[in-house]
């Protein structure tokens, strides 16, 4: 997995709130066999017409966004499907964080093991932040994970919190399922003691 | 003894490994799959020369691409893209020696409505699935939610989960329901109430009269849309109702273990002083027949209202409502018995079981799908298929002019060829309204099984209780 210790780039606003997993991937892309790729079809409906142009004030295809690596939200960001596609397809485009007032669970978890850092600000800096990313491309905002800091184009520093496992894993690039297979002792130990006491499972 | 809620007595029971940064290792007693978010997972484990740690506890069915249509075994039934990953699918589970119900099994069907017809969901169990309605589950009382595709390779290689534990939140629905009042109506105000971020953090467990009184059918459509309340997981404590269901269903427990799982079954229940973090009441008489004016699944309102005008909502909402609206093709103070219907679903993990169709059938009885109408029943597996054309009920379906069709996900998502044309309005039972969920620019509005029959009937969203 990806690394992710600092990121300094461009943040793009998207106020919308419930922005949910269909619109993020619509369902046709689902049908990929693969991870990569999704990046093209990142919020397809909004993002093309029909035809497949461009709809051209939408963020992403303004030319301040078209490099955006930040995405800052309105609330309850990626509800809806666990199709992990969705965090794909923001890696894929090349988003590395986004941040909300609140993400649905399933996502917040799966933007884990993609290499983004989802972050969660109260709603007054998610105001402020939103405000700096429509600046445009001139405004680079700052993610250190380690300190856990976002900085705006100002110089304002706001902090967020973190699962400390997860900011060692997104930190280190660490494999989950590796991380468990040295668990493995425990497991074997936890099978045996739950097919003595429950074993119609 | 502290006192414990339901979800922290499964928990418990699974609790593998504890780190000490509180990172824990929950042991997974069932896990479902499906053919859209596995072939990355099983592709992940031959890349890492993994295996399947635990195949005998891991079930596999093809259920969101196959086609609902008659000769759906001919391959050129399906897209390209669609029979390539139904195929990765077969050849995944052959190759792992995972359980599986291909399309040509009668078995075969949505895997949330599989998994409880085999047995394969039993109370105080752990479920998962790369599904977000594996909540569905959480009616026998097991701890069942859905995962991304990364945590279905992680559970395929340890047959656990990394998780943190969530907040417990109780969802009382006191006294009884009215007449024309199901399940679907439940779900859907409850999320009405809470909104859809209300039950983030949180795994939900329903209890109160009006839920002890719902058959495990209805039990299993609340629980669905957990995941529309926010929460990953709903559950439902088990009582006799769910242990009746189970018994002599193919994977249920046998006789010896039976009774040695009955006494552990009993005990999954909270205690009367657990400790909740939220607790939400409403009354089982004040829940009406409720429809979805919008795209989100909190839009919803009783059927007796209007559609409601953006500047009555707050914050980021307003603009999100005009947005909807406009979506939507509605106009605030236009009645909702007033929104003409061009398609009716019925199907889906939510409303795809026997109790459904019965209901709906009961509504269209003699009666006939309105005139220029396209509507559809799918049933959510090959058995309730077999049961409702036993009951006669495919005969009503048919006779009323509804399309009888073969089992799988079908128009909830429409990644097959079951799709609304842009513009087109659809009265369904399944579970979300979100742009584009049905089809490129289709509009969804999410009901009961019944109150979509009598739109059929109509042609506009109609009240249940005027047409009885």
């Amino acid at each position: 997995m990806q690394k992710f210790d600092k990121l300094s780039g461009i943040a793009a606003p998207l106020p919308l709130v419930n922005i949910d997993t269909d619109m993020i991937i619509p369902k046709q892309f689902l049908k990929t066999i693969k991870r990569s790729g999704l990046g093209v079809n990142l919020f397809d409906e909004m993002r093309y017409d029909r035809e497949g142009n461009e709809i051209a004030d939408f963020v992403l295809n303004k030319p301040a966004y078209r490099e955006a690596q930040i995405l800052v939200t309105g609330d309850n960001f990626g509800c809806g499907s666990s199709r992990e596609h969705a965090p794909w397809a923001l890696a894929d485009f090349g988003i590395r964080a986004i941040i909300s007032t609140s993400f649905a669970d399933i996502f917040y978890n799966n933007c884990f093991k993609n290499g983004i850092l989802p972050i969660v600000l109260p709603q007054e800096q998610v105001d402020v932040l939103m405000s700096d990313a429509e600046k445009g491309a001139n405004a680079r905002m700052e993610v250190d994970l380690e300190a856990q800091t976002v900085t705006t184009s100002d110089g304002e520093v706001f902090g967020f919190e973190i699962d400390p496992h997860r900011k060692h894993c997104l930190i280190n690039g660490l494999d989950d399922i590796g991380l468990t297979l040295e668990k493995a002792a425990a497991i074997d130990a936890f099978e045996a003691r739950a097919s003595a006491e429950r074993p119609w499972v | 003894m502290s006192p414990k809620t339901l979800y922290d007595k499964i928990w418990d029971a699974h609790l593998a490994h504890e780190a000490e940064d509180g990172t824990c290792l929950i042991y997974i007693d069932r896990h479902l799959v499906h053919e859209v978010t596995s072939p990355q997972a099983f592709e992940g484990l031959r890349m890492a020369g993994r295996t399947v740690r635990a195949p005998d506890k891991t079930i596999a069915v093809p259920d969101h691409n196959v086609p609902t249509t008659e000769g759906r075994e001919n391959p050129e039934a399906m897209t390209e893209d669609s029979r390539i990953q139904v195929a990765a699918l077969d050849k995944n589970a052959t190759d792992f020696g995972i359980h599986y119900y291909p399309v040509s099994d009668v078995r075969q069907g949505i895997v949330h409505i599989v998994g409880p017809e085999q047995g394969w969901t039993l109370p105080g169990m752990t479920v998962v699935c790369g599904d977000s309605h594996t909540a569905t589950h959480g009616a026998f009382g097991a701890l069942a939610h859905g995962i991304g595709t990364s945590e279905v390779e992680h559970v395929l290689a340890t047959q656990t989960l990394i998780q943190r534990k969530a907040k417990n939140m109780k969802v009382e629905i006191t006294g009884k329901l009215n007449p024309g009042v199901t399940a679907k109506d439940i779900t859907l105000s409850v999320i009405g109430a809470t909104g859809t971020a209300g039950g983030t953090g949180y795994v939900i467990e329903y209890c109160g009269e009006a839920i002890r009184e719902l058959s495990m059918e209805g039990r299993m459509t609340v629980c669905n849309m957990a995941i529309e309340g926010g929460a990953r997981a709903g559950l439902i404590a088990p009582d006799e109702k769910t242990f009746e269901y189970i018994r002599g269903r193919p994977h249920a427990p046998k006789a010896g273990q039976w009774e040695q799982a009955m006494e552990w079954w009993k005990t999954l229940y909270s205690d009367d002083d657990a400790q909740w973090d939220k607790v939400v009441t409403i009354r089982g008489e004040d829940i009406a027949p409720v429809v979805t004016w919008g795209t989100s699944p909190e839009d919803v309102l009783p059927i007796t209202e209007a559609v409601p005008a953006p500047e009555s909502f707050k914050g980021g909402k307003v603009d999100a409502v005009r947005r909807a609206l406009d979506y939507m093709g509605l106009t605030p103070g236009q009645k909702l018995t007033d929104i003409e219907i061009d398609t009716v679903f019925i199907g889906s993990c939510t409303n795809g079981r026997i109790e459904d169709l019965r209901a709906a059938a009961e509504v269209l009885k003699g009666k006939k799908v309105k005139d220029g109408m396209r509507a559809m029943v799918v049933p959510g597996s090959g058995l309730v298929r077999a049961q409702a054309e036993e009951e006669g009920l495919a005969d009503i379906f048919r006779e009323a002019g509804f399309e009888w069709r073969l089992a799988g996900c079908s128009m909830c998502l429409a990644m097959n060829p079951d799709q609304l044309a842009p513009g087109e309005r659809c009265a369904s039972t399944s579970n979300r309204n979100f742009e584009g969920r049905q089809g490129y620019k289709g509009r969804t509005h999410l009901m009961s099984p019944a109150m979509a029959a009598a739109a059929a009937v109509t042609g506009h969203l109609t009240d249940i209780r005027d047409l009885a």
